[in-house]
């Protein structure tokens, strides 16, 4: 009994976490879920029945294999639990085959590899500084990030309703980058360069990471420490937040802007100005995010969810922050309320009117634009901010 | 203070968000005649009362076929399927369309029935419970927020109400009970006396908890002297049951025959001493000797009136003679289990009646509360399995697990005076002086019942029963909760007879 104590007490906030955002999960898998998942479905089946040297030509099903060679020995292994559950989803003539074990199967696949997420964040919050923060847990900045990324909106509906592998490739991105913080240098590169072969949409921040391995493990010789802000300062953010706000309709952005977005949730917890740079990115790429959700019975839960995750995120961090200036400026508030009103003529008034047949995408128009707005604005932001801070340290040194 | 708001503010929609995300894990398939399932109880009831005129409602008509799902529910029901009824009629006329909508199933319109459910919990529940647990004395604001989150995470009523969609809008008549429980605690008695008779009109169910609400009452009446302000408040109370009576049974007063027919329809007493696998003594004893067909009707109501009687009268007269808010509520776990258990055609989903108290006294005595509250949830396993809600019961059941661990500590909280034990043990130690392993014994108790729980799970779940005795995991679940439960009456009756009015005694014993 009192083993059984400790172990629900104590120091496990961590864990209760991580354990309560996975029974989450399970709870999503029975709703809606696009596409992707015959993709993936149908990367087992080529996987498990072709040799290798046929992976990349097979064209029987329209979802050919297009991620790198490490992502298709990755369903290759899948596939071996796969047969355990249902042996007809390997066959690649099976098209469009969903049983209720393979649905089942895969929406479990997902949830399980998200350990390396976990896993990795762990890693990140060993490297937050938390001397200056108060003694109240949910104050703490490692408990904030832990929240902001283990029930992350934009990952948990992607990964787990509208179905594809992020949370764990997002975790070895993470890892790489606390191994760079924990100055693991050459564990960080190969962790990167594993990643790319998972996924070569993270070529886009290759250049970030090839700049920052030059300066601080290659010619390191009399250069300050590297600080959080200064390693995402050197991210390409041009080249992912164009493609984000131009394709916004589509999912690859949609993971670019993902990306971004668990990229600022380290930032988030170091400074007020990244703070509010970050609330904003994340509250309207969520938002952009509600396209891909269009059936009625995910309606509630896309909602409630994110509004949980936008108040949860806003007054954690205000409370973190609350010593210095307020997070955001009038603009900025009338900004993110207008994100309400939005959602409402959107999903609620149009279908009513007389042109939704005439002009049916309309609600998708407004929302992109609205979205571009937010985003665009938050990339200016942080530019200034990026150009201006190394100006303060070098003028508080004189 | 703020920061606390906020959470408050994320827990709820946090819950909110799961009460919504309970699906069955079948497709949305054609529905199965000719009963359909699902809502359609429901949903007929909203076609009955938005299309026939008032006395039509509960009677045998060419419109309105008792057999298929005819309203047996009190008239505040049958009025509130009468608001839906309008709202669904405003977006699509096509689902409440007298006889030709029957069976009717879509995205659109099981959508709009969960929305009715949720509203009627945010409404009416959600408020009940926020605001107890801000009255909560001796807490922290913190502690209050995770008495919510706890309460509220109670899978029970989340799998009923979202899950098994038969029975919804419980958490309608319980949230009313349980302003009633907040008027009468403080002090506030006509209100509480109000809502709680339009928690009795919702559900006849909730007469379960009439008990208590009467000796809690009677005995303030008593306290404050029968001679002056006592009787004053008697004839208050007396004047406003009745009028919340008249208010909602006012259409059926017209005629005799109509308050007939609703009494009728309210309490089948023609359909026996207990229907279906019920966690309860008698569907229990059945399974040693059939007494269901041994002994005639009449003397099956009898011996079940006074079995329940005779087990809830301790509490109740010790409530009478010292009315304290805290022996209401434990009064009120008492009594409700006393039904559940030696009533006539109980139900699986009456323990809901027991667990709302129990959710009450959770942060008084978290050890054992979690635990039935745990068990209650087993003991609906039958119907949850048959609704193909083995996932959400699984994780729903972990996260409330999960939950009242960490914010109460409850493996820590097993001592004799955390148990509430003490005064009964020490009047036991004056005989027997080596009585004290009752907390270890409680401890032993809980380990062979959570493994008992989870292997009966576990075989139900994966074996199929032999031939012979198709229903064989359905009794034992029922049969082991039952145990179970009774255990819990005993406990609970121990612990309010033996309960000092203030903590003065026990320190003197100490």
């Amino acid at each position: 009994m009192a083993a059984l104590g400790f172990a629900t007490g104590g120091g496990s906030w961590f864990s209760a976490l991580a354990l309560g955002v996975t029974l989450l999960k399970c709870l999503l898998i029975p709703t809606y879920h696009s596409t992707d998942f015959e993709v993936h479905r149908n990367w087992l089946a080529i996987t498990h029945s072709l040799p290798v040297s046929q992976w990349y030509y097979e064209a029987t099903s329209e979802w050919t294999l297009d991620y790198p060679p490490f992502f298709a020995w990755f369903e290759y292994v899948l596939s071996h639990v796969a047969k355990y559950f249902d042996q007809e989803m390997l066959n690649i003539h099976n098209l469009n085959y969903c049983s209720s074990r393979t649905l089942l199967f895969q929406r479990f696949s997902v949830i399980f590899t998200d350990a390396l997420f976990v896993y990795a964040v762990h890693e990140c919050c060993k490297c937050i500084d938390g001397k200056k923060s108060s003694k109240e847990l949910t104050e703490k900045p490692k408990f904030i990030l832990s929240v902001l990324l283990l029930w992350n909106f934009g990952l948990l509906i992607v990964d787990h309703i509208h179905f594809q592998y992020n949370g764990f490739l997002f975790g070895l991105m993470l890892l790489s980058i606390a191994r760079l913080f924990q100055k693991r240098h050459l564990e960080g590169a190969f962790l990167f360069a594993v990643l790319l072969h998972f996924k070569h949409i993270y070529l886009y921040v290759a250049p970030a990471y090839g700049v920052y391995l030059l300066r601080s493990y290659c010619f390191t010789a009399n250069k300050p420490e590297p600080t959080a802000s200064s390693l995402f300062t050197t991210l390409p953010f041009q080249e992912r937040a164009l493609p984000c706000i131009l394709g916004s309709k589509f999912l690859g952005f949609v993971q670019c802007f993902g990306q971004s977005a668990v990229h600022h949730r380290l930032l988030s917890v170091g400074k007020a100005g990244d703070a509010s740079i970050f609330l904003i990115l994340t509250t309207t790429g969520h938002y952009s995010l509600f396209p891909l959700l269009f059936t009625a019975p995910e309606l509630p839960v896309k909602i409630l969810l994110m509004l949980l995750f936008t108040i949860y995120s806003i007054s954690s961090l205000k409370t973190l922050f609350r010593k210095e200036k307020p997070l955001f400026n009038w603009m900025e508030t009338f900004y993110l309320l207008g994100l309400g009103p939005l959602e409402v003529c959107c999903e609620f008034i149009f279908p009513f009117t007389s042109w939704k047949l005439k002009y049916p995408f309309i609600p998708l128009l407004l929302t992109s634009v609205y979205c571009a707005v937010g985003i665009t604005y938050a990339w200016f932001k942080l530019y200034i901010s990026v150009l201006t801070d190394p100006l303060v340290l070098k003028t508080k040194k004189q | 203070m703020i920061v606390s708001w906020m959470w408050l503010h994320c827990t709820s929609l946090g819950l909110l968000t799961i009460f919504f995300e309970i699906k069955k894990t079948a497709f949305l398939g054609a529905g199965k005649p000719p009963m359909f399932g699902d809502y359609e109880a429901q949903r007929h009831w909203q076609e009955i009362t938005f299309n026939l005129p008032v006395r039509q409602w509960y009677f045998n008509t060419s419109d309105n076929n008792l057999q298929y799902w005819g309203l047996d529910y009190p008239p505040l029901t049958a009025y509130h399927s009468l608001l839906c009824a309008y709202v669904a009629e405003f977006i699509n006329p096509d689902w409440i369309a007298l006889h030709t909508s029957r069976g009717y199933e879509s995205q659109a319109h099981k959508l709009f029935m969960r929305a009715t459910v949720f509203i009627a919990d945010v409404l009416i529940y959600i408020p009940a419970v926020i605001l107890y647990c801000c009255c909560l004395k001796e807490t922290s604001t913190k502690r209050k927020i995770t008495n919510v989150l706890c309460i509220l995470l109670y899978p029970g009523l989340i799998l009923i109400d979202y899950g098994h969609f038969q029975n919804i809008y419980n958490s309608v008549s319980l949230g009313f009970a349980l302003w009633g429980v907040l008027g009468v605690s403080c002090d506030w008695d006509l209100l509480g006396s109000l809502a709680f008779c339009l928690a009795v009109n919702y559900k006849q169910m909730e007469l379960y908890h009439s008990l208590p609400f009467f000796c809690f009452l009677l005995g303030k009446c008593f306290k404050k002297g029968l001679k002056g302000k006592g009787f004053v408040l008697l004839i208050k109370l007396a004047c406003t049951v009745v009028a919340s009576f008249l208010l909602c049974w006012l259409p059926f007063f017209a005629e005799r025959e109509q308050t007939l027919q609703v009494l009728r329809r309210l309490f089948p007493v023609d359909r026996g001493l207990f229907e279906d696998k019920v966690a309860n003594i008698w569907c229990s004893f059945n399974v040693f000797l059939k007494i269901k067909d041994i002994l005639p009707r009449h003397s099956q109501v009898i011996i079940s009136f006074c079995f329940t009687f005779l087990s809830l009268l301790p509490a109740c007269i010790k409530l009478t003679l010292q009315p304290s808010p805290k022996g209401f509520r434990f009064t009120l776990v008492s009594c409700a289990l006393s039904f559940f258990l030696f009533s006539f055609q109980v139900h699986e989903k009456s323990i809901l009646l027991v667990s709302l108290p129990v959710c009450l006294v959770l942060n008084e005595i978290p050890f054992i509360s979690t635990w039935f509250l745990l068990v209650s949830t087993f003991s609906m396993l039958p119907l949850l399995l048959k609704d193909e809600l083995l996932m959400p019961s699984v994780v729903t059941v972990m996260a409330f697990f999960i939950a009242c661990a960490t914010s109460f500590s409850i493996f820590e909280k097993i001592s004799e005076e955390e148990l509430r034990l003490q005064s009964f043990s020490v009047s036991v130690r004056k005989y027997l002086p080596c009585f004290t392993f009752l907390p270890r014994i409680i401890q032993h108790l809980f380990l062979i019942s959570v493994v008992a729980i989870v292997l009966l799970t576990l075989m139900t779940v994966t074996l199929d029963p032999p031939g012979e005795l198709p229903d064989l995991f359905s009794v034992l679940v029922c049969f082991v909760s039952c145990l179970h439960f009774l255990f819990f009456l005993v406990y609970f009756n121990i612990v309010i007879m033996w309960d000092r009015r203030n903590g003065r005694n026990q320190k003197k014993i100490n």
